[in-house]
């Protein structure tokens, strides 16, 4: 499991012509030359055919959110090269391929939830109508539509990220970042959010690249887990989990059970090198 | 108000008593500002010379002192909103890039070392002499409104570039991961987030307008307004102390219903305060 990674990942003899990412040899320095320079990530290659769920875990200072931003085009690669749909990632993010939800929530104290949530088509210029009919399904879809016209301020943390997650697939993006979005949830909805998140998964065929902390959380999640170590972040092991179609069932079977362990095996290896 | 004319009238009473007694007495007296009735008119005296109608007018005090605040106003608020525009223009300039924001802070902050009575006649004469170019007719007022202008712009640019540079990266990143161009992000971001900042600033120079016009009279000899009153009044104090007390007063009341204007329009936009949070 601790062997350098292919390219093309386990599954990438099926994988489709275009990758929905594609890293090749990724690498950053942050502040290089300088007395802080950081060696965050280092040899970074990885392919993600469309549709999948990829999960990227491991400890604090892996650089998995840096991988994240990186996909995103909020920060350069120091070395090689991302691709996103075939493109720059500069230009997927010009095109609005993906879309991006944070550790905090980052919804706008000064707009409501409906308004919060039409952010990102504003800027795409919908019209007024057609932003707040999806704005009510979005809500709808994450069951808090009775909190139209809260602030921010009047919900809790666990329902401000909800409205994240609502205002980040308001547009349909063909690619959904998530840097750790559960985090912040109680346990009850945050394994609510995840039954959500994998119908909605099912439903649009977005791909998902997901940061966690939570092992649970990634193998129940992911059709791919990948495992990171830190200094220099990089990837140690990618494990397939795909276990189909999931169900709250799932969370209770044996092959469940055995990838938990497998990637719990893969962070701890990590630990005792 | 009732407490700062009792104020006023005790401590006029104490320096009466100090100056009736031995000169010198307990030394006070012989650095205390003598308290006579010229000096510090009563109160009585200044509550009546509001409603007093001064000869030759025909109007009660108070009216004359209001038309002259009015006039005030349309200085101060031009000047006001001369300085928001240009104050806040300054800002979001120095927000592109955080060179041009160290190489411009200190010379907004020294343009404010200058004593605006030095400047005050520069700008007048430059009203009469150079803005012939202009469609209409400059007059003397708009140099005040100038003036009022160089005080109100720096409390916006200061405050309204912390407002504008505000904003949580992880909020300007979002902005990013949706490509949005900077005037998306202006305005749908940055401008926002610094509305308590600006309201604050407004509230400053909205006051400072004010005094920025008081002063502007004075120094350009503008006829009309309550730099003009409270000039004229000092030069007739002996006939009636009264007057000139109740210009200060029309200033002071001036300063605070643009106070007070602000506040209501801070309250409209941003004033959303009693909502409680769920958890």
């Amino acid at each position: 499991m601790s062997d350098a990674p292919d390219a093309n990942g386990p599954d990438g003899d099926i994988a489709p012509d275009v990758a929905a990412v594609e890293l090749d040899g990724v690498g950053k320095v942050f502040n290089p030359g300088r007395s802080n320079e950081v060696n965050a990530l280092t040899g970074i290659d990885l392919r993600i055919a469309p549709g999948e769920f990829v999960t990227l875990i491991g400890p604090s200072g892996c650089g998995k959110s840096t991988l994240l931003r990186l996909i995103a085009a909020l920060t350069d690669v120091t070395d090689g090269s991302v691709s996103v749909n075939g493109k720059t990632a500069d230009r997927a993010r010009l095109d609005r391929d993906y879309s991006m939800v944070f550790q905090r929530a980052g919804l706008f104290d000064w707009r409501n939830v409906s308004r919060n949530i039409e952010l990102p088509l504003e800027l795409m210029g919908w019209k007024a109508a057609d932003r707040r009919q999806r704005s009510a399904e979005m809500l709808d879809l994450v069951k808090l539509s009775e909190f139209a016209r809260h602030h921010p301020a009047e919900l809790s943390g666990g329902m401000q990220q909800r409205v994240a997650i609502a205002r980040a697939m308001s547009f349909d993006p063909k690619l959904l970042l998530m840097d750790e979005p559960f985090g912040a949830l109680d346990e009850m909805t945050r394994e609510h959010m995840q039954n959500e998140l994998l119908r909605i998964w099912a439903e649009t065929q977005t791909t998902v690249i997901f940061v966690t902390h939570s092992i649970s959380e990634a193998v129940f999640l992911s059709t791919r887990v990948v495992v990171m170590s830190p200094r220099p972040g990089r990837i140690s092991a990618i494990i397939d989990t795909d276990l189909g179609e999931r169900s709250e069932a799932t969370r209770d079977h044996p092959e469940y059970f055995a990838n938990v362990t497998a990637v719990r095996n893969a962070l701890r290896g990590d630990h005792a090198s | 108000m009732c407490l700062l004319g009792l104020a006023y009238t005790a401590y006029k009473a104490f320096g009466t008593a100090i100056d009736d007694a031995q000169s010198g007495w307990l030394v006070i007296g012989s650095f205390l500002p003598e308290t006579t009735d010229l000096k510090m008119p009563p109160v009585l005296d200044i509550l009546a010379g509001i409603v007093e109608e001064p000869r030759g007018t025909g109007d009660p005090f108070w009216t004359i002192v209001a038309s002259e605040a009015a006039f005030t106003l349309r200085e101060a608020a031009v000047g006001f909103a001369i300085g928001v525009v240009v104050g806040l223009g300054i800002a979001i300039a120095l927000t592109t890039s955080g060179r041009l924001e160290r190489a411009l802070v200190p010379h907004v902050i020294a343009s404010q070392t200058i004593p605006l009575i030095a400047i005050a006649p520069i700008i007048v004469i430059w009203g009469r002499k150079s803005f012939d170019f202009l469609p209409f007719e400059w007059q003397d007022w708009m140099s005040v409104s100038i003036i009022a202008t160089y005080l109100t712009f720096f409390p916006v640019t200061i405050n309204g570039l912390r407002g504008l540079q505000s904003p949580r990266p992880e909020n300007l990143e979002l902005m990013d991961s949706y490509a949005a161009p900077w005037g998306q992000t202006l305005w749908r971001l940055r401008l926002p987030a610094s509305l308590p900042y600006l309201f604050a600033a407004f509230k400053i120079a909205a006051t400072a307008s004010v005094v920025g016009a008081i002063v502007g009279e004075i120094s350009a000899g503008v006829k009309g307004g309550l730099g003009r009153r409270v000039l004229l009044e000092a030069q007739r104090y002996t006939t009636g102390p009264e007057r000139l007390y109740v210009a200060v007063l029309g200033a002071a009341a001036l300063g605070i219903f643009v106070f007070a204007v602000i506040s209501t329009v801070e309250y409209a936009l941003v004033g959303r305060k009693g909502r409680e949070a769920v958890t």
